[in-house]
């Protein structure tokens, strides 16, 4: 590809770029995300490819491989286009009945279709998939159209528009307001207005400027900024640009988790063409405006996500955040005012630019503009992301969109915003989910992880696991972060254990306050988030452990006890072979039974038991 | 030349200075743990917490690291301030009873109970110890190692140092293991200012006399609680610690 | 485990610039190359960079990708994320340790695997997740680890990448 020097040039390889597309040709998108890839996504690609290079159909149908389309319970997924036919669960067996079924008068695969679990029928089109119906996809759109490695597919879709039209026809301070008029809020946890952070690192006299792309998405449960990074890394990079050009920065860094390889991959790639194209680098497009943008990966530390410690790390030191103020704006990387932004919030600039802010801000709630991508997981029937727009209620997302919780079992709670969120219980379920309604609820948006439980789910085991990781986290300089975590997980092990007293739930309350109070930086400031929301939604159950010496969801495992039920066992005898501890008595043919003291609870036997022979209490 | 308020006083500062050294020019006395006026500002213990009023939404920051900036309004000693304080105080003495520095803190500043199990633990990562070596000492022969609940202050490797000169600076600056607690059962937590449970007082010594008022001794344990004493009070029960009874 | 030779130490320092901010990716080479972070070759780069070899024995023992001991051939990482803890997670993990006769995560005597639980590589669709080597195993379940383990136990060379 060869550099282009002006504005012209990039429309005229524009048009070149469409004009080797031809839209009545048959393309298949194929969801090679990591998720996919993992339930198989590359051996249907392989597949795919050398099908038609048998039946000589390369002229007639291209294969891509896609980003994540987001609908990851279903995966691998594809799309066939231009129709917009959605297949889902394909194996890489099925590539002859697809082909066949484009060939001859493009009939549907019927067993690939999406099948309605509250209708049984099949649905033919994405758009009309629940999953994807009620979503509104700004961010995302393009996910399931473009291959990320070709940046011309990016011009093809409308990328790199929104560049030159700030370069020629906007001035900085313009490009600020119609950030701060869209509404545009941080999507990297706390929320805080983009266009405010925008203007006060404008603002600043000190000089050089810089600017980071947070991409060290830890927390658990949360993949939304990976399945971006690795489908649409372009859109990042464009939004990159233009706050260079807002805040007068000529360089920029994009600081990713060391446990995303595949965003990675595709982010270097991504940069190395916009290089080569000359959108990267100096003098752009013939503006006189000079960007570079470093690659740098992360090296394991959740930690490294709040922006002072990802600084740190970026100069090279441990992950221990620094006091604010001063604010990176002030004083960011090497003391040098600096404007960090999550992935969502970068991607997210462009659209702003070439829709006008007040589209954007028509989406949404009144101090809650545009959309979310969420990431639904946990024990929902629609496992993946989801992009919507701010005010939907978790009802609408648990029930329209996620298919309801499987199995038939109740919804308990949903965890919203990762480690540093809260439980949201059931009796919430009409909650519209933005900034503020979450926040009163004692929760926090956070980076959109949302994690839905049941009643299998015990809430006092969930607030000891989120502990038990944030302990694991903390960078341990300050105190109350440090010994605070620690000392929350060790009471709620002994309430899990059966050893813990009502006098231990006002303790964790007041420790909870003061960590959240004291500590220095917003790890520790939200860590006793779900010990507060649990104690204030499940107190009933706390209560239980702690009265009763009793496990309501069955989990605990100091609490529960199993047992074989003579009257349902077969003598199958497949539990004695997955039990590592000998504690199943019984030869073939004869009812077994567990020995209390050996059993650990490990729930290996609870697995095999075909006639559900096994009771917990 | 920055104007704020402290506890509604208000004063002018030279541009640089902290919060906690202008509350002290003031006279009004902030407890500090991690802090040393020969050394950088480290903003670890939290124990210097004060509230600010405006600006930042009526948070909690540390004063050793708060810049005095104009129009800012503090108070140290407001109730979210004290409550913060006990609490921390008592999370302290749980983690390293054996501190006189610790202890004498926890009496000043009204902590009565200890809920906590008692660690003895030697650190309390404060890092005066790595800032002396590294920045008076000039050595650096210390610091701090991993992370989270493994983060200790150790030499490379464990190993021995080339650079220590041992000229004893550490030992000098550490809060923990400077000043022991002498009372007469130091392992109980809450030495109460050098008084323990079992006080130095007319019900064990003839002639003492208890010239401390309150005795909080007294008025927390009695005479002759025994009861209040934990497992690990006798070095002999150290095994025992970790749970409370 | 290969030998760390000076040689191939002082290829990986001249490929970055002198500066405070090379250290993380230089030892996120060295690290990837030897499958740990040698004790000599922090001293090698703490001289090198002129950084206090305190500081980089923080960073070396600060950040969860680094390893101050060598792993084993295998490496299996159970993910231990929400969504993945929420199905079951934990469960999988202690299969793993009860069959390799492992009291906690770390690296069997025999040196051929090394268990560690990470926070979350983001692939929740398919909880329980683990990775062994560069390979992603989805919906995992106790009864699947047995004959997980099996396809790795003598093979000398890792799996090639999925993909």
């Amino acid at each position: 590809m060869t550099r282009l020097e002006s504005l012209q040039d990039l429309e005229t390889f524009r048009q070149a770029c469409l004009a080797s597309r031809d839209s009545r040709r048959t393309c298949v998108t194929v969801c090679a995300g990591s998720g996919c890839t993992a339930a198989g996504a590359q051996d249907v690609l392989r597949s795919l490819r050398r099908n038609i290079e048998q039946r000589g159909l390369n002229g007639q149908i291209e294969v891509k491989s896609t980003g994540c389309h987001g609908f990851c319970e279903r995966g691998p997924v594809m799309l066939i286009w231009p129709e917009g036919t959605f297949y889902n669960k394909v194996a890489a067996s099925d590539a002859k009945d697809i082909l066949s079924g484009l060939v001859n008068g493009r009939r549907p695969v019927e067993r690939l279709l999406y099948k309605d679990p509250r209708t049984g029928e099949r649905v033919v089109r994405e758009d009309d998939v629940p999953f994807y119906r009620y979503q509104h996809r700004v961010l995302f759109r393009n996910n399931g159209r473009i291959d990320p490695k070709a940046i011309e597919d990016y011009l093809s879709v409308g990328g790199y528009l929104a560049l030159p039209k700030v370069l020629v026809g906007m001035t900085p301070e313009e490009v600020v307001d119609w950030v701060k008029r869209s509404g545009l809020r941080g999507r990297g946890g706390a929320g805080f207005p983009t266009g405010v952070k925008w203007e006060a690192c404008r603002k600043n006299p000190a000089r050089p400027k810089y600017i980071i792309c947070n991409a060290d998405e830890g927390d658990p449960g949360a993949f939304m900024d990976r399945s971006l990074l690795e489908g649409n890394p372009h859109s990042v990079l464009e939004g990159m640009l233009i706050g260079a050009f807002a805040m007068g920065a000529s360089e920029g860094y994009i600081y990713v988790r060391a446990e995303y390889p595949l965003a990675v991959e595709h982010l270097r790639v991504a940069i190395q063409q916009a290089e080569e194209l000359g959108l990267l680098g100096e003098n752009i497009l013939g503006s006189g405006m000079s960007f570079r943008i470093h690659l740098v990966q992360g090296a394991g530390a959740f930690v490294c996500g709040e922006e002072t410690a990802l600084i740190a790390s970026l100069e090279g030191r441990v992950g221990e955040p620094l006091p604010r103020p001063p604010y990176p704006v002030q004083k960011g990387l090497w003391g040098k005012p600096t404007v960090i932004n999550n992935v969502k919030t970068w991607a997210s600039v462009p659209v702003i630019i070439n829709r006008g802010p007040e589209w954007y801000a028509a989406i949404g709630t009144e101090r809650s503009k545009g959309t979310m991508v969420f990431s639904l997981v946990g024990k929902i029937n629609n496992t993946g992301l989801v992009e919507v727009p701010m005010g939907i209620t978790l009802r609408r997302m648990i029930y329209e969109i996620g298919g309801g919780i499987p199995k038939g079992k109740k919804l308990k709670g949903v965890q919203i915003g990762g480690p540093s969120g809260g439980c949201i219980p059931a009796s919430l379920v009409e909650l519209p989910i933005d900034y503020e309604e979450l926040t009163k609820a004692g929760s926090m948006m956070g980076s959109g992880g949302m994690v839905v439980m049941d009643d299998d789910t015990c809430m006092v085991d969930v607030a000891r696991y989120f502990m038990e990781f944030l302990e694991e986290e903390s960078c341990g300089k300050c105190f109350p972060c440090r010994k605070g975590t620690q000392r929350l997980k060790q009471i709620l092990t002994r309430i899990c254990r059966g050893q813990g007293t009502e006098d231990d739930l006002l303790l964790l309350e007041e420790l909870s306050w003061t960590i959240k109070e004291t500590s220095l930086c917003g790890l520790g400031q939200t860590a006793p988030n779900p010990v507060l929301t649990t104690l204030r939604y499940f107190r009933d159950e706390y209560l239980a452990h702690v009265r009763d010496r009793r496990c309501p969801a069955k989990v605990c495992k100091e609490l529960i006890t199993y047992r074989i039920e003579p009257t349902l066992c077969d003598g199958c005898h497949a539990c004695v072979q997955v039990c590592t501890t000998e504690a199943i008595l019984g030869e073939k043919k004869s009812v077994h039974s567990i020995d209390d003291a050996k059993c650990i609870r490990c729930g290996a036997c609870l697995e095999v038991c075909q006639p559900k022979a096994i009771e917990v209490s | 030349m920055p104007r704020l308020k402290i506890n509604g006083v208000e004063v002018e500062v030279e541009p640089g200075t902290t919060v906690l050294e202008a509350a002290r020019f003031l006279g009004m006395p902030i407890p500090t743990l991690c802090h040393d006026d020969g050394l950088t500002p480290y903003g670890a213990c939290r124990l210097c917490v004060v509230e600010v009023a405006n600006g930042n939404r009526g948070k909690l920051l540390a004063a050793c690291t708060l810049p005095a900036e104009d129009g800012l309004e503090i108070e140290t000693h407001s109730a979210r301030v004290e409550r913060a304080r006990q609490l921390l105080l008592e999370l302290y003495v749980a983690t390293s009873p054996q501190s006189k520095t610790i202890q004498d803190l926890a009496s000043r500043y009204g902590v009565r109970q200890a809920r906590f199990a008692p660690e003895f633990e030697d650190c309390i990562q404060c890092g005066k110890c790595v800032r002396i070596c590294q920045e008076q000492m000039m050595a650096g022969a210390i610091g701090f190692a991993y992370r989270g609940p493994r983060r200790k202050v150790m030499s490379p490797f464990r190993a021995q140092s080339e650079i220590c000169r041992h000229c004893g600076a550490c030992l000098y600056i550490c809060p923990v293991c400077e000043l022991r607690c002498h009372g007469a059962q130091p392992e109980t937590t809450l030495c109460s200012g050098c008084l323990n449970f079992a006080p130095a007082c007319l019900a064990y010594h003839d002639h003492a006399m208890c010239f401390l008022d309150p005795c909080v001794a007294c008025e927390l344990a009695g005479p002759l609680r025994q009861d209040l004493l934990w497992p690990g009070a006798n070095p002999r029960d150290r095994e025992s610690k970790g749970d409370r009874p | 485990m290969s030998e760390t030779t000076t040689v191939e130490l002082e290829k990986v320092l001249q490929h970055w610039p002198t500066r405070a901010d090379s250290l993380i990716p230089i030892l996120q080479q060295i690290q990837e190359q030897y499958h740990y972070l040698p004790e000599h070759a922090l001293r090698t780069v703490a001289r090198h960079l002129d950084v206090p070899l305190i500081e980089v024995f923080h960073v070396a023992t600060f950040y969860n990708c680094f390893s101050l001991e060598p792993v084993g051939d295998h490496l299996i990482q159970v993910c231990l994320g929400t969504a993945c803890h929420v199905r079951g997670a934990p469960r999988v993990l202690d299969r793993i340790l009860r069959e390799l006769r492992l009291a906690e995560a770390g690296t069997t005597p025999d040196g051929q695997f090394t268990v560690r639980a990470v926070r979350c590589i983001g692939c929740c669709g398919l909880a329980p997740v683990l990775r062994v080597d560069a390979h992603t195993h989805p919906h995992m379940t106790q009864g699947k680890v047995r004959g997980m383990l099996k396809k790795y136990q003598k093979s000398a060379p890792a799996l090639v990448e999925q993909g």
